[in-house]
Formats: C-alpha cells, structure tokens, sequence
C-alpha cells in the first residue's frame, strides 16, 4: 500500500453532546482504492466520527481534510456535492417511494427543468443492473425486504460520483450470498481508486474485505494498523481493552444443565399456531428455565412465530396454552400480563422511545401493565433503572440522558431493562445482539444464560448460528414458513445445523 | 444556574418575548401596570389579559396533550359553540332564567354534550384510524351547522345573572373566569404529570408502535386526551357566551382552535408530538393575549393587527427552531474552546 496522499484526513476531532464526550481528539485518515475498516465497540464513537465526516453533525474543534483541501460540510448535501457519499446503518430511504425515486432522489435527470422520468428510470435501471439486483425500478421500496433495500441505498451512493463511500454497517441485514455480491461491488470500486470506509461487527467480513483498521474506544482513538500485521486476538483486545473468556465458560455450563424435566407441563404450549400469510401451523412447547433457539434463514419465520407468540400479531389458527391453561393472546398487552414478553428485532421502530430519558424507557412497560394512575414513585423508578444501568453496564450511567444520545448497544441494553424490570416469564429476544459488539454480545448472552438459570425461559433468535448453538438447550428451525426440526442441542455442531436450514430435514427424521 | 443554562432551557425565548411584549405596553402606557381594587375587585390592564386570555388557555391546555399525543383538533372552536347554544337555549326555555338551578342544568348538559363530541373525534382517531386534522375536521365543519340548528339561525340572548357570572363575575377579587383556567390547568398538570399518564401520551406521541409492543393501550388514552379537549373546549365556550351574553352559532369561538395550537407551539411542544410542557402552553397563551392587547396600547392600526401579530409568532418560532438552537448552541461550544485553548496556551 503506497502512502500517497491521503482521500480524507480528520486531525483532532472532538464532539461533545449534553452529557456526552462522543469523540475526543480523534484522528483518522482514509487512501484512494483502499478499505478502511473503523473499529469500536458501542459508544466508541464509530458512527459519531462517520457523521462528522458527512457533515450530519458539527465538529466543537478539529480539521478535515478532503484531498488536501480543509473542508467544513454543514449539510449532507455538501458532503455529497465533494464527493463523500454514505450509506447508514439503519437504511434512510423512503419506503413509500418507488426504488428508482429513491435511487435518484435529488439528482433526478432534468428537461427543460422538469425531471425527465424515463431518463431517471433508465438510469436507475442501470445502476441496479451493475449490482445484479433484479427488480423492478417502479415497484414500491417498502415492497422489498430489508436486505434488497440496503442494496439499493448502496445503488444509490455508488451512483454519487463519490471519491470517499462510507458503509456503516451495510451488511447487519444481508445473508451470505448477498455479503459476497456486496464484496464485490466494493471491490469493484476499489479498483476505481474509491477510498472507502466499512463499518462492520462482524470480524470475518472486517479482515475479509478491509486493507486499514482504525480502532477507537471510548470516544478515543487507539490506534490504525495495517489488516495484515494485526492478529484478531489482538484487535478484539484493542477494541475492549481487556481479555475475552467469558464465552467459553458460558459454553460449558450450558452444555452441562441441558434440562430432562420434559415430563412437567411446559410453561408455554402452542398447538397448530398459525397465521395466513405469515407463518404454517406448529407446535411448540417451552418449559420453564430453558432457552430454546429459533434458527433459520432471513424470512423463515423465525419473526412471525415470534410475533404470534407474543400477540404482536394476530394467531388465525391452533391455540396456546399457558401452564397447561388455554389462553387467547391477542394484544401484547395480554401477552404481557402472562408474562410473555417480545423484545423486537427493529430496534428504533419497534423498541425505543427515543425522545424520553433512560429511565422513562425503563420504566415504560412496567408502568403501562400497572396502569397510569397507579404511577410508579419516583424513588422506586430511580432505583430500578440505577440498578439496571450498573447490572447491564449502561454507558453513559445517566438515568436522565435522553435514549436518542445513547449508541445502539446501550439503546439495547435499556430495552432488555425494559422488559426485565417487567419479570418476564417467557422473554423472547429476536436478534438481540445485531449490530452489537463483542463486548456487549458476550454481556447480552452471558445475561440470557444466567437469567435461564433463574427458571426464566427464552426464545432465542439469531442469525448467528454459533450463537444459537452456544445458548440453547433446544432449538427449534424454521423453513419456508415451517418449523422443519425441533432438536436437543446435545452434540450439534454449526454443519449439522446449517445442513437442516438448507435441507429442511423433518423432525422425525432427525430425531 | 448560568446563563447558558437559563438561555438553553426551552421556555427561555417564549418568557423573553412575553417580556419584551410587557415592557412595550408600559413604555406606550406607564399606568399598564397598576393594579386596583374596586368594589373588593381588582382591575387593571395585567388582568384583562388574564381574563381576556383564560378561554385560549383552557382550551390550550387540551391542545397540548391532544398534539403530544401526534394529534390535533381542529373542531374545539365548533364545540365552544355549540356549548353556548345549548346553554343559552336551555336558559331561554326555562321559566326561571336566572335560578342557579336553571343554570346549572344548562352547563351540565353542555358538558355532557361535549363529552359525547370528544368520544366522537376520539372514536374517529382512535377506532378508526382517521388523520386526526381530518377526523376534528369533521366536527369543525359540521359543528357550527349544529350550533345553528340548535339556534335555530337566531342569536340567542340571554339576560341571567348567574350566567353572565361566568365570564364576568368576580370571587376572592379575582375573575371567575381565570379562576376556572386555573382551576383546568392545575387539573391537567397533577392529572399528566402526578400519574404516568403524560409519561403515556409522550411515549405514544413518540413512537405509537414501541409503545404497543410495551403494552401501552394508545385506544384509551387519545379517546381521554380528545374527550378532555372538547370538555376544556365547551367551558371555554360557556365562558365566551357569558362574556357575550349572547350565543352566536357562527362567531362563538371563531378561529380559536388557531390561536390555542399557537399557544401550545409557542410554548415549545413541536407538532409532530412527543415531549409536551403545560407550563409552556401557558406563557404560549399570554403571549397571543398580551400581543392582543399591546395592539390597542401601542396604537397600531386595526388594519395591520394580523401582520403584527404574524411577525411576533414568527419570532418566537424561529428562535426556537431546532436549527437556530443548534447554531446558537455549536457556536458557543467553538467560543469554549478557544477559550479553553487560550488558557492552556
């Protein structure tokens, strides 16, 4: 890698926020046709320093500089108008849009200083058919799954003529085969002399992909090391500043206590559960103190089941029984009231309030299941969301601190004390730990397995099959809309389970 | 407390300006001020504007929780008529139009009239999932058409002593109407923020569907917030009635329905709901009061009220606008930091 001039460099960049240091002195520089990977956990300051780079937030103090030139963005726009193009982690399009309005949105051709639509559509078209994406330009965006939508908000910034592309978490919603698809584009334009900067959680896709890692921690910069003389042992140490043995611990004692009380009435019992559309009928037992893990790819149904469980969405078929009583579950306010408690995958839409602090967050569903003129005392709220921000390790620890000023582990965080503070009976965690890191993957897990221990039982879903495969004492696959096994975790390895995933061997078959 | 923080706190531009607005009216008028007691009541240009200003503010204060909540209601100006056409038509069939009896039956029955209206506008927006400024614009319209039938097409004067006490009468020296403001703002402020039921309207303001997956049952609560509104609403139009002596199906209330969502704006509530402040609202209401008022004192033309009265708004609205806090706000962090760089250097 020559070190020839550098696409960006920030020098001594400091943000602060009410309450916050979200970037202190930090420095960080990006090269034309290389990766760069930025490194951190939650709260680190990742996508703090990326908006100060694209003018979303104003730096307090500190100089940037764009190919040699001292830049000061006060406006996406700008950013994008010098060649700095960005695609969020959480996808910022317009759902009710169509895709190739969305592609162009801003930068739509013009005739006579209407916009030319077929000349928008037509360049759409193209930039989908660059990145292999076959659907239709006219057709809705939020008819999409998520995965195709992260797809065309790159086709979007790929379409910015940009010298710098900034990916913030681009592939948490792809599967395999998508990631790959994605590498290559970003090879491609690699080769076209783009610097650009990858935001990622997950190591294999880091070194994969990324030439440079820059790690920052705290708000502070550690350091930026060449991807090749950088051993990930030693990364994840920088990245945490402290070594990593709890997970392995927490494999053995799992393995250890998988239950045999399957004599007892499991706590919850679906029968035929299903709905039109959304998931086939299934049964499904969970006993008291196990965690159960539901595996399946993106769309599988994983969610769904999640969501008919919990009364989120409506069960149109079979019946649930609740220690062996049969109950109709139609809101989650029902389902909270047993005890069931659903904490979403969609973090922002469906989990936080975000204009409200820490502790009205906490101490939101607990006090809509006592009702608002039983209020909760100011004390005893307080006390609970101290004692969950010191248990789950809330940072920044400020009850007061408005939820929106938190980085998306501790937003997560909040939300498990949100439900936790609720005693659940069943707590069913879909994806919990997306877009998480290290760290705080192994608190969240580490939490899960205690809190089974305690006669908590959990439905686990994960992308993540290692992580499945490490919780539960039984998982449960889902297939094309059908749960296809429902198996012990005795001696299952990350192969056997991926096998069923992709085969959809049946239950009995594998039993 | 430093001046930063005063000048950062939400309510800071709104009390500036009621200042501002305050001091003007002395400076044109030096006796604006005074206050006296006649006959054990006080007088005085302050509490006209508090009198003056109590209909807006009732129904202000029901605004602000219906717009906290990403509502709207556009209808109350609607249910301050047909509140007074009740009144006053029940009054004028009485054979004892000025019994206290007669009177109390005739704003009992207006309440519960509104009581109903609220259902309806809570049962559009709630039940039905109508747009709220669709759905309170159903009653808007249709409101005033009520109130006229209710009229029968006539302005309904009504000469009763203890109705006309209602807007006009005094007890413990102060005006009976300021009073019941009081009485509906203090109400709402222990109601919102002494139970959890404001930490509810924000949190559904805020994100309506984390706020059902926690449990929250929205139905009920917008169906609360409209009902309260209307009832604010109807007061208030028994107020303006009894001021009138007169219920006027096609003026009572007029464009108040503007000036209390201007209140609660200029308060600091935003539209798009969440994080509301009664306390804001009420200095919102004095302001559009007190800008009525300075007006006449100042001595600006009647013709170029509104356009004063728009340049005032658009003020405090831009002051208060989230970008112009955010320049004020990164341009004094810069100053710090030279300042901080200077010390070290």
């Amino acid at each position: 890698m020559t070190e020839s001039q550098p696409a960006v460099s920030m020098e001594n960049i400091s943000i602060e926020f009410p309450g916050v240091k979200a970037l202190d002195g930090v420095s960080f520089r990006m090269f034309p046709g290389e990766v760069h990977s930025l490194l951190g956990e939650n709260g680190a300051g990742k996508s703090t320093l990326i908006k100060a780079l694209t003018g979303v937030y104003r730096i307090d103090s500190g100089v940037i500089t764009l190919a040699g030139e001292e830049v000061s963005f006060h406006s996406t726009a700008e950013a994008q108008a010098a060649g700095v193009s960005t695609v969020y982690q959480e996808v910022n399009l317009l759902t009710n849009l169509t895709v190739a309005e969305n592609i162009m949105l801003g930068r739509e051709p013009r005739r006579f200083g209407f916009i030319d639509w077929r000349a928008t559509r037509a360049r759409a078209a193209e930039l989908l058919a660059k990145l292999h994406l076959d659907i239709d330009p006219n057709s809705r965006l939020g008819s999409h799954s998520l995965a195709v939508q992260q797809l065309v908000a790159i086709a979007r910034a790929t379409d910015i003529h940009a010298r710098v592309l900034i990916l913030d978490e681009p592939t948490s919603s792809l599967d395999a085969d998508e990631v790959q698809e994605l590498f290559r584009i970003i090879r491609e334009l690699k080769a076209d002399g783009v610097a650009i900067l990858f935001v990622s959680h997950f190591l294999d896709q880091v070194y994969d992909i990324s030439d440079r890692l820059t790690v920052l921690r705290n708000g502070k910069l550690v350091g930026e090391y060449l991807t090749d003389e950088l051993l990930r042992i030693e990364l994840v140490q920088k990245m945490i500043g402290k070594e990593l043995t709890v997970l392995e611990d927490l494999e053995r004692k799992t393995k250890q206590q998988t239950v045999d009380e399957h004599e007892l009435t499991p706590y919850v019992r679906a029968i035929g559960l299903g709905r039109k559309g959304s998931i086939e009928p299934l049964d499904l037992d969970v006993y008291e103190g196990e965690v159960v893990g539901l595996a399946g790819l993106l769309g599988s149904g994983r969610t769904e089941l999640a969501r008919i469980l919990s009364g989120v969405d409506r069960a149109d078929a079979g019946s649930l029984e609740i220690d062996g009583e049969a109950k109709r579950i139609r809101t989650p306010r029902q389902s909270i009231r047993d005890r069931i408690i659903y904490s979403s995958e969609n973090r922002r839409e469906e989990g936080i309030v975000d204009e409200l602090t820490v502790r009205d967050n906490i101490v939101l569903a607990l006090q809509a299941d006592r009702g608002w003129f039983r209020p909760i005392p100011k004390k005893r709220q307080d006390e609970l969301a101290e004692s969950y921000i010191q248990a789950l390790n809330i940072r920044p620890a400020n009850p007061d601190a408005l939820l929106k000023n938190l980085s998306g582990g501790n937003q997560q965080k909040v939300l498990l004390a949100r439900w936790l503070a609720i005693a659940p009976r069943l707590l069913i965690l879909d994806e919990p730990t997306r877009g998480i890191d290290v760290g705080a993957k192994a608190e969240i897990q580490k939490l899960v397995s205690n809190l089974a221990e305690n006669g908590m039982s959990v439905l686990y879903i994960s992308a993540e099959l290692e992580e499945v495969l490490r919780l539960s004492h039984r998982i449960a696959v889902m297939r094309d809309r059908r749960m296809v096994a429902d198996i012990e975790n005795d001696d299952l390895t990350s192969d056997t389970l991926l096998a069923i995933i992709a085969d959809g061997a049946t239950t009995e078959a594998v039993a | 407390m430093n001046l930063n923080t005063v000048m950062a706190h939400r309510l800071f531009w709104p009390v500036v300006m009621l200042l501002v607005l305050l001091i003007i009216n002395l400076l044109a008028f030096p006796g604006f001020f005074s206050i006296q007691v006649r006959d054990g009541h006080l007088f005085g240009s302050l509490i006209d504007i508090l009198r003056n200003g109590s209909p807006t503010l009732m129904i202000a204060v029901g605004m602000t929780l219906v717009i906290a909540t990403r509502g709207i209601d556009l209808s109350v100006g609607a249910i301050c008529a047909i509140s007074g056409a009740v009144a006053c038509s029940i009054i004028l069939g009485s054979s004892d139009p000025g019994s206290p009896a007669t009177v109390a039956v005739a704003v009992g029955v207006s309440l519960l009239i509104s009581l109903v209206l609220g259902v309806w506008n809570g049962f559009l927006v709630a039940v039905l999932g109508i747009q709220p400024i669709i759905a309170t614009l159903i009653l808007m319209t249709a409101g005033r058409g009520v109130a006229m039938l209710i009229t029968e097409g006539q302005i309904l004067t009504v000469n009763s002593p203890p109705f006309k006490a209602i807007g006009s009468g005094f007890f413990l020296g102060l005006p009976i109407s300021v009073l019941i403001a009081a009485v509906i703002f203090v109400f709402a402020l222990v109601l919102t923020r002494r139970t959890a039921l404001g930490l509810m309207i924000e949190a559904v303001g805020i994100n309506p569907e984390a706020s059902r997956l926690a449990g929250v049952r929205a139905r009920g609560l917008l169906i609360t917030v409209y009902v309260f509104t209307a009832v604010c609403a109807a007061i208030a139009g028994l107020v303006l009635t009894s001021n009138q002596t007169a219920a006027d199906a096609n003026n009572t209330g007029l464009f108040i329905e503007l000036d209390a969502i201007l209140a609660v704006v200029i308060g600091g509530t935003s539209l798009a709901g969440g994080r509301y402040s009664l306390l804001g609202t009420l200095i919102g209401a004095l302001v559009i009061q007190t800008l009525v008022t300075t007006v006449y004192t100042v001595g600006i033309p009647p013709i170029a009220t509104m356009v004063f009265k728009a340049a005032v708004v658009t003020a405090v609205c831009l002051l208060q606008s989230p970008r112009t806090t955010e320049l004020i706000e990164s341009a004094r962090r810069r100053q710090a930091h030279r300042r901080a760089k200077a010390v070290t250097a």
